[in-house]
């Protein structure tokens, strides 16, 4: 297996990872004259898991920002599918296919589930203003047919159950739940995920996991996930970009991530001096 | 049955019927707070402003006529044309439009992010802006506003109720237009918002700003929406009123009405809107009827303000409102 082959590929388990999707090159994020990442360089290959990992405070929630458009880096260049992204709002990468979740979880609290991850269909769908709203023959069409893909997903994360409860309603775990369904009903190209397990209980986290290699599996989504938790990111990720104190201390499979000394020390914990 | 009784039942019914005024300037009031968290102050301008154009339009008025004429001496005044009033109607409906891109690209989008309060005081800004711009287009005088709506009292109702009850009723032909008008603009609304994509936008953006835009919604397009809206329901409200009691400034002073009815309604719901409108409207004729003649009258000027402090104290969230739990 050799990572560095820039037209992909094959990995442990036999899954073939295609060429480079998404680069960030030479990325620097300042808020005022705090650098919240320094100078940061790597890409994300088609169809393959890649975790971004670090102590809190690391800066993997800021990178996961910046491709998804939150914020605007310094310095750097964000390249998607072979040519360079300009600075777009975060609506304008939504568009492009990159879909999100969030550490704090943002759902709409007073929508149901059904209308949360509608939302998601959003970007896919095209008929006009006049026609959505006078309820035309063509919207009405888009609309079931929308409508179908969505409950395909609902049936994939297994939340028929609560198809009509309010969001607000719902535990913790779940909630995560409907957030990956809304990303995931966007039919996303790059999936991010920031934080996807945090907060759970054990069986939550398997039931997690599963779904998110699943997605993989079945849709070939391309998946950038955030962890802090290192057992749960080994098992799932296909490489591992590790992050401290803003900047890059590692990169590569899991097996040769666990055993970099600077990760290690990262983690562990190492005298400065 | 007594006289007095049915007549008490007619100041109910009339009440109910002004109500419904309240309940168009409050449902604007409600559009824009619920989608941007903004307390609109220039709401009521808006019906002001959105009522004076269309005259204008109708009459083919010379806009900033009086400036020119102040400048040039010359003696302008019309063009000498009037329009059909759908034409008229929906030429408005598009300079509100107009105005909702002209807001959102002139005051909204430099106010990303502010406190509540500036964006109010933005408000109370563009409200006296719009109020003096709308003087000097088309002129401080009192204007009659005629779009081919019924008005006057129904007879068939009057006969109807005196063949019946042996008491005729008198209703304002133009004031049930106006509940008709407004059972259908909530209604659309209502179906607008449920199964639409715009209005799932919409209802999106309400709830959370950071999610909204992670699905691909575009905030300033929103916020235009949001505001055309807002202007059309305004628009509604302006020929309302002006066929009612004439175009004149004294409009934008309905604002202030829509404030109590908001307090009873709730400030994020359609129907709160519409059924505090009711109760307000209701409330102030029968008060007015059964109270007002044993403390001298005029409880109309401030019943409403009463009723709305009443509300503040034992339920602040209003009738329909979300009420606000803070976790610690």
């Amino acid at each position: 297996m050799n990572i560095q082959n820039p037209d992909g590929y094959t990995t442990a388990d036999g899954r073939e990872i295609g060429g480079v999707m998404m680069e960030m090159k030479n990325i620097t994020l300042r808020f005022g004259g705090v650098a919240a990442i320094t100078d940061i360089s790597f890409d994300i290959r088609q169809g393959e898991i890649r975790a971004i990992i670090g102590p809190n405070g690391a800066g993997k929630s800021s990178m996961l920002n910046v491709i998804s458009g939150f914020y605007v880096p310094q310095e750097g260049e964000v390249w998607f599918h072979g040519s360079r992204r300009p600075a777009m709002k975060p609506y304008q990468v939504a568009a492009q296919g990159i879909a999100r979740t969030f550490q704090n979880i943002a759902l709409f609290e007073g929508m149901t589930v059904l209308d949360n991850i509608m939302t998601g269909r959003l970007t896919q769908m095209k008929s006009g203003m006049l026609a959505q709203a006078l309820w035309w023959g063509k919207a009405q069409a888009e609309e079931t047919a929308h409508r179908e893909k969505v409950e395909k997903v609902i049936d994939f994360l297994e939340i028929q159950h609560i198809r009509k409860t309010p969001v607000g309603r719902l535990p913790y775990g779940l909630k995560k739940r409907v957030e990956l369904a809304r990303a995931l009903a966007a039919e996303p190209k790059l999936l991010l995920l920031d934080e996807p397990m945090a907060g759970m209980n054990v069986e939550e986290k398997e039931d997690m996991s599963r779904f998110i290699l699943d997605v993989n599996d079945e849709f070939g989504t391309t998946i950038a996930l955030i962890e802090h938790d290192m057992g749960v990111v080994m098992d799932l990720s296909d490489r591992v970009v590790v992050m401290d104190y803003g900047k890059k201390i590692g990169d590569g499979t899991p097996d040769e991530v666990r055993n970099n000394q600077a990760v290690i020390d990262a983690y562990l914990g190492v005298s400065h001096d | 049955m007594p006289d007095t009784f049915f007549f008490a039942a007619e100041v109910m019914i009339n009440g109910l019927m002004a109500g419904i005024m309240y309940s168009l300037v409050a449902l604007g009031f409600v559009l824009i707070f619920k989608a941007s968290g903004i307390f609109n102050y220039a709401q009521g301008v808006l019906a002001l402003f959105a009522a004076l154009t269309l005259v204008g339009l109708q009459d083919g008025q010379i806009p900033f006529s009086h400036v020119i004429n102040a400048i040039f001496g010359t003696e302008l005044h019309h063009f000498g044309w009037t329009l059909p009033a759908i034409v008229a109607i929906a030429l408005t409906a598009l300079v509100m439009v107009g105005m909702a891109i002209v807001i959102e690209r002139y005051i909204l989008k430099h106010l990303v992010n502010q406190e509540p309060i500036i964006l109010f005081m933005a408000t109370i800004g563009l409200a006296y802006f719009l109020e003096g711009l709308g003087d000097v287009l088309w002129g401080s005088d009192i204007k009659k506003m005629d779009v081919g709506l019924p008005q006057g009292i129904s007879e068939t109702i009057e006969t109807v109720t005196y063949n019946w009850f042996g008491y005729g009723f008198f209703i304002d032909k133009l004031d049930i237009v106006a509940a008709l008008v407004a059972a259908a603009l909530v209604i659309a609304l209502t179906l607008f918002s449920q199964y639409t994509k715009y209005g799932r936008a919409l209802r999106a953006v309400a709830d959370d700003h950071q999610a909204a835009l992670s699905v691909g919604i575009s905030l300033r397009f929103i916020w235009v929406l949001v505001w055309s809206i807002a202007g059309f329901v305004a628009l509604v409200a302006g020929i309302m009123w002006g066929s009612k009691s004439g175009v004149q400034f004294s409009l934008s002073l309905i604002a202030l009405k829509a404030l109590p009815v908001l307090m009873l309604g709730g400030f994020t719901s359609i129907p709160g809107a519409i059924v505090g409108g009711l109760i307000i409207g209701m409330g102030e004729k029968l008060f007015e009827f059964a109270i007002g003649p044993m403390i001298g009258g005029a409880t109309e000027n401030w019943f409403a303000y009463v009723l709305a402090l009443l509300f503040l104290v034992f339920r602040p969230q209003g009738l329909f409102g979300e009420k606000i739990i803070e976790r610690v």
